[in-house]
């Protein structure tokens, strides 16, 4: 790389907002997402309130909600609307951009040992879509019919006609046209982390000597950029169908006294579409969140990851199944039973990988020296949380099984923990961990501990009796329980969750204000804080443009040295050259 | 006022905050600790603590079964719902297997493995042999799984249906109506364009099939004689689900879907079952539809083949609704 790109002028719009060095762009990412994380996280506080307390009015919902909560009791509309918007938030802004975006980009140049991205404009472009996709997001809020509430999975027919319901007027017209910018930044941002992850290696950092970090974000990317082009598809189909009359998604429809003149198409299609992005998309979350998890655990571990071959193969195998498992959440549509029998077959076979990486992150975990810094706590967390949630895989991912259970509050009790729990803890688990690369600053410990205990607690006392509400029949997505009189042995535990909810919200507000403490007051970060052996920690505390002042250090060995015996450290970084003598073991 | 207030106390308890912390931070500055690093103390507490509450949580998922056991659906009302049974109980058992040996040995490892002073850890890359006995356990025990899944799914949807009796249910924002076959056990053709005036499902009244269909907004089922329920939609995707049979089928406009099952038990058996004199099945609607999705049902009567042909008899035939109109 040339020597030019250290020297020349920056102003103070090139450096912080139309910047193209990947650190900056991490961190509008993390900002960004971090925004979002808060209303999609108010949202679900004021949800809680209404699942908890139907009848009860809450001033607060009225201040916020306006005309949709008269005297603080929410409307139905509103309701769906909110799930709606948390779901998308939280799935989209949140877990894939804020989270992928965020260390994608922080991390792939620094630990491959690159100056900066492939494109550093392409890079600038991802985000500033993003960016504008979350305004349109936001701007939908505020529209007079609401913002779409047809469910995050925005399933046609419903989205597709605004006679179903307010919120598939101009707010799902918003949220499609939201999601089209979304899809633009996440293929934008992901051809750039595929193409330098393969291109801008430093010397001798062979694909097998990558961190696990990279090999996760690497096969995200590889997902995203095969799968969201169909959500593109499958979103501009559904804006003709809403707009121009096709009937791709609609036929032999009569709403409102009204018979729709569109017959040939399916709603089912947009099903298949949307989950051939949709189940990757469970991975394109979760796998960052893993590839985080791994580095932190065997960094605090104080020892080699265990099996690192078989942890990227198990990355291969899950990211490859993820592609042909789509049909499990459709089960029940009517498809062809032997379809389902595929679906099942495949699906079942997820739980080989995923067992794979338990056990290889249980037996990292055995005779280590495990440091306990927030970071670790959340990694701990989320293999606990991998497996709560992944088990009750096997049931939802068994057609038979599924029969009972589909669209119940068990199914919102399942993937919250593997993929919502899981990844937010990866995500937290990595804000804590690179805090120093970022802003060359630490977060205060106990703070993170205070959050970490408080959300872990919380998080389960959230998740796990929603088991039950499902085992008990009960449908997700229901405004309220009470029309029902079987559902009225519920209330304690509907109680019991809410309050938790709000407990768990509440102990964001101490991230929230550590994140922005140590921002401006944190201690002063050394240059290697965690000791670690991957090569962000070669790159000066100041974060310079072109991350290394001088050469690019060459890569002499993977990147899990931690407590080899003959070393004076128990860590050694990946630039540091073998002894003689000394094998690359791994 | 109490706004101004409200914000002016979250004010100082943020600026409070901060100094609080500020002090904190040059207290162990001024002790010397190692900032940076996890002390021996810390590590020790948060080990502690993992192996506390994540053995709490254990221990706590094995109460809540008999704590939240009540909630849980009763046994299931059909006769696939045995099959199904079967195949649930083993996949909770593994489940819970494994979940009462992984969990466990991660909170202990984490208190065990806590770092000490003077303590190294164990250098070990990878090992062969154990990574391929922990894919090939789960893997077979999959395949297991796979086989007895797959086994039941084909056995309780691709039923024998030749004496079933066939009956629709159909869908509408935001209720079902009912449709019987009548005494040709066949049901008559329907459209949506023909929905009018009283034919609200839009059946063919020129198909002599539907002469004798029942139209109705409550569903009764003979006990031990299994039906063929079809499913339409008139407008978005709903779908019918009857929890205490293990029934789901989504409603499709512009599809037609299906699904058969026995129910064997009547209602007043499942009242005496669960001792409440008020209990009714229920078919209710488990795919978001729209503003009063939350409350989309109707009710579901099962009953001896008898009282069955008494309520029938008591119902209007199609033919007989269009005519007096």
């Amino acid at each position: 790389m040339a020597d030019h790109e250290h020297h020349h002028e920056e102003t103070f719009i090139t450096k912080y907002i139309f910047s193209q060095d990947h650190k900056m762009i991490a961190k509008q990412f993390l900002l960004t997402g971090m925004f979002m994380g808060v209303i999609g996280v108010i949202m679900s506080a004021f949800f809680r309130l209404q699942l908890a307390w139907p009848d009860k009015g809450f001033p607060i919902l009225e201040t916020f909600l306006g005309k949709w909560a008269p005297d603080g009791v929410m409307d139905p509309n509103i309701y769906l609307a909110l799930v709606t918007i948390h779901g998308t938030i939280m799935v989209f802004f949140v877990l894939t951009a804020g989270l992928s975006g965020t260390f994608s980009n922080l991390l792939i140049p620094l630990q491959i040992g690159a100056r900066d991205m492939a494109s550093g404009f392409l890079n600038m472009l991802s985000y500033w879509f993003f960016f504008l996709s979350s305004l349109v997001m936001i701007i939908s809020l505020f529209v007079e019919s609401g913002p779409a509430a047809a469910g995050w999975t925005i399933y046609p027919p419903l989205s597709a006609l605004p006679q179903a319901m307010p919120g598939s007027g101009l707010g799902m017209t918003l949220w499609l046209v939201s999601m089209s910018l979304f899809i633009v930044s996440a293929l934008l941002g992901g051809l750039n982390y595929i193409v330098t992850i393969i291109n801008l290696r430093t010397k001798g950092m062979s694909m097998t000597r990558l961190p696990l970090t990279m090999w996760a974000f690497f096969v995200t990317a590889i997902l995203g950029v095969l799968s969201f082009p169909v959500l593109l598809s499958a979103s501009l189909l559904l804006i003709f169908d809403r707009s121009f009359g096709t009937a791709f998604y609609l036929s032999d429809i009569m709403i409102q006294g009204e018979i729709l003149t569109q017959t040939g198409g399916s709603p089912i299609l947009f099903q298949h579409l949307f989950w051939f992005l949709g189940h990757p998309e469970v991975y394109i979350i979760l796998l960052p969140a893993l590839g985080i998890t791994s580095e932190v655990i065997s960094t605090n571990a104080r020892k080699p990851i265990f099996g690192y071959r078989a942890m990227v193969g198990s990355i291969l195998a899950i990211a490859f199944l993820s592609f042909i498992v789509w049909g499990h959440h459709m089960f029940m549509t009517g498809m062809n039973p032997f379809l389902g029998s595929v679906f099942t077959f495949t699906t079942l076979l997820i739980a080989i990988p995923s067992a794979v990486k338990v056990f290889n992150y249980l037996t990292t975990l055995w005779k280590a020296n495990i440091q306990f810094t927030p970071a670790m706590l959340f990694s701990i967390g989320l293999v606990s949380t991998f497996i709560s949630g992944g088990l009750t895989g096997l049931i939802l991912g068994d057609s038979a099984l599924d029969i009972n259970v589909h669209d119940t509050y068990f199914v919102t009790a399942h993937f919250h923990i593997v993929m919502g729990l899981s990844a937010i803890f990866g995500m937290f688990a990595g804000v804590y961990h690179w805090f120093p690369k970022m802003y060359g600053r630490m977060m205060n410990k106990s703070l993170g501990y205070a959050h970490f205990w408080i959300t872990f607690i919380a998080a389960y006392g959230v998740f796990y009796p929603m088991h039950f509400l499902g085992l008990a029949g009960l449908p997700r997505r229901y405004y309220s329980n009470t029309a029902f009189p079987m559902f009225d042995d519920l209330v304690e535990i509907n109680e019991l969750i809410s309050v938790f909810a709000i407990l768990g919200v509440i102990a964001q507000l101490i991230f929230f204000f550590n994140f922005f403490y140590s921002i401006f007051r944190g201690r002063r970060a050394s240059q290697n804080p965690w000791r670690s052996n991957t090569m962000e920690w070669t790159t000066p505390v100041e974060r310079i443009h072109g991350n290394w002042p001088g050469e690019i250090p060459t890569v002499h060995r993977w990147a899990y040295d931690y407590s080899k015996p003959g070393m004076d450290e128990d860590f050694v970084l990946q630039t540091t050259p073998l002894k003689d003598g000394e094998e690359e073991a791994h | 006022m109490t706004t101004f207030l409200t914000y002016f106390i979250v004010a100082l308890a943020v600026i409070g905050l901060v100094q609080i912390i500020r002090i904190f931070e040059l207290a162990t500055k001024l002790r010397g600790e190692k900032v940076i690093g996890v002390t021996e103390k810390e590590n020790h507490y948060n080990g502690l603590a993992l192996l506390i509450v994540g053995m709490g949580f254990v221990l706590f998922v094995a109460y809540s079964f008999k704590l939240w056991g009540h909630l849980l659906l009763p046994e299931s009302a059909s006769e696939h719902g045995k099959a199904i049974k079967g195949l649930w109980d083993a996949t909770m058992y593994l489940i819970l297997f494994v979940f009462f040996v992984t969990q466990p040995l991660l909170f202990w490892f984490s208190y065990k493995y806590r770092g000490r002073k003077g303590n190294k850890a164990l250098y070990q890359t990878h090992n062969n042999k154990l990574e391929v006995l922990w894919t090939s356990i789960p893997a077979v025990v999959l395949t297991g799984l796979i086989v007895y899944g797959l086994n039941t799914w084909n056995s309780v949807m691709m039923p024998d249906t030749s004496k079933a009796n066939i009956m629709e249910v159909y869908a509408q924002q935001f209720y079902w109506t009912a449709r019987y076959a009548g005494n040709d056990n066949t049901l008559g053709e329907a459209n949506y364009t023909l929905i009018r005036g009283v034919n609200t499902l839009g059946v063919d009244i020129n198909d002599t099939a539907s002469f004798d269909d029942i139209i109705v907004r409550e569903i009764h089922l003979p006990v031990n004689q299994q039906v063929l329920m079809k499913f339409r939609s008139q407008d978005v995707i709903h779908s019918a689900y009857l929890p205490h049979f293990g029934v789901q089928m989504n409603c499709v406009p512009g599809m037609n879907t299906q699904f058969a099952f026995t129910p064997i038990k009547t209602t007043a058996e499942m009242r005496n079952e669960l001792g409440d004199d008020e209990f009714d099945y229920v078919l209710l609607c488990n795919k978001i539809c729209g503003a009063a999705h939350y409350n989309m049902q109707i009710k579901v009567v099962v009953e001896t083949q008898e009282e069955y042909e008494v309520w029938l008899q008591e119902q209007e035939t199609f033919y007989s609704l269009i005519t007096s109109k």
